[in-house]
């Protein structure tokens, strides 16, 4: 439980310094080093999918994140941090945070399996009935793609849809000069 | 006609001018050995995603980043040769189109959308083994290729840097 609050520490001590630099390789390293401390908090949390999705996309994401953003001669942050917009972005994080330890002190104690409590809830079912109905060792997989296929095919429509956009924005041949007639 | 050839000459339709080249010998003796590696590696967790940890998605992201480390490693010019940008955008569709068929190949063989048909009528398998679980193995595959595809072109799309009228190639 202890490195819990360990990786939490680190997490937030990264998430402060991805702010406050001045320098965005710092900020994207630091952005790096948040994924994986999540990672590794997912794998202590016995969630070997999450964590291996978590780290990969993680990884991929900064290579992208530097080659959308060092390229373009863009590497210091300038500028001053307006008042105004400021305060009313920390007021709202902070009612947030009340609103959040209110909800926080109604839950069960941490690691207590609360729908093992009510009978035939979906998780319960799920875990009693996945090797039979799907066929599937890892329940997950058998979750995601059998019980919930159709929230699969939601997310895969989302990523092809993203992906199709930003293609057409970034093309190289999609800038055109005011002088030159159309074709 | 001076102002109309001087526009011609400034319009960069073939213009390129390559930046760097790629790494040092070093990295590309490496990168030309672990790309394998990283590629088998992805096509394990995508295919046995219904047995261990993964899915389609995690080997997906995987497969498509031993491709980003040859167009770090080499250059952007190596990795086009290869697989060129018209090929990547028809496997990324040709993933969207077999998940697709797949669901609607539920209706057809079953009663309902995305029915496990295989695993319920014609080819249940054991459990464990590679051959089971239906219809989830061929979906994790449409995804993986899916999610490969689409993150090798998005991070080809963004190796491409124009500035003002000049595009550069890094």
């Amino acid at each position: 439980m202890i490195i819990l609050y360990l990786l939490l520490l680190f997490m937030i001590i990264a998430a402060i310094i991805a702010v406050e630099t001045k320098d965005l390789l710092s900020s994207i390293i630091c952005v790096g080093a948040i994924g994986t401390g999540g990672s590794l908090m997912f794998l202590m949390l016995r969630a070997p999918d999450i964590a291996i999705t978590q780290i990969v996309v993680e990884v991929l994401g900064l290579i992208i994140m530097i080659r959308a953003t060092i390229s373009r001669d863009l590497t210091f942050i300038t500028g001053d941090r307006e008042f105004f917009g400021t305060v009313v972005s920390v007021v709202i994080i902070f009612v947030i945070f009340l609103a959040g330890m209110e909800v926080l002190e109604t839950l069960p104690d941490f690691g207590t399996p609360i729908f093992a409590k009510v009978e035939g809830s979906p998780s319960q079912i799920y875990i009693e009935n996945g090797l039979k109905d799907t066929g599937a060792a890892n329940v997950i997989a058998g979750i995601i793609l059998d019980y919930r296929g159709y929230d699969t095919l939601g997310e895969a429509t989302v990523l092809f849809t993203s992906i199709l956009g930003a293609t057409v924005i970034l093309r190289a041949k999609s800038r055109k000069l005011v002088e030159e007639p159309d074709k | 006609m001076e102002q109309e050839q001087q526009n011609s000459n400034t319009v960069q339709t073939g213009k390129i001018s390559n930046g760097t080249k790629g790494m040092t010998v070093i990295v590309k003796t490496i990168a030309s050995w672990v790309k394998v590696l990283i590629f088998l590696f992805g096509i394990n967790i995508v295919l046995f995603g219904h047995l261990t940890p993964g899915g389609g998605f995690a080997g997906g992201v995987i497969l498509a980043s031993s491709y980003v480390l040859l167009m770090l490693a080499f250059g952007r010019e190596f990795v086009e040769e290869n697989l060129p940008l018209p090929l990547a955008s028809k496997l990324d569709c040709l993933g969207a189109f077999m998940f697709a068929l797949v669901a609607i190949l539920g209706i057809v063989f079953g009663g309902s959308f995305f029915l496990n048909f295989l695993y319920q009528k014609y080819l249940p398998g054991q459990p464990l083994h590679l051959v089971s679980a239906g219809i989830i193995p061929l979906a994790n595959i449409a995804i993986g290729l899916k999610v490969g595809a689409s993150l090798f072109l998005i991070t080809l799309m963004l190796s491409i840097s124009c500035k003002g009228r000049e595009c550069r190639f890094e």
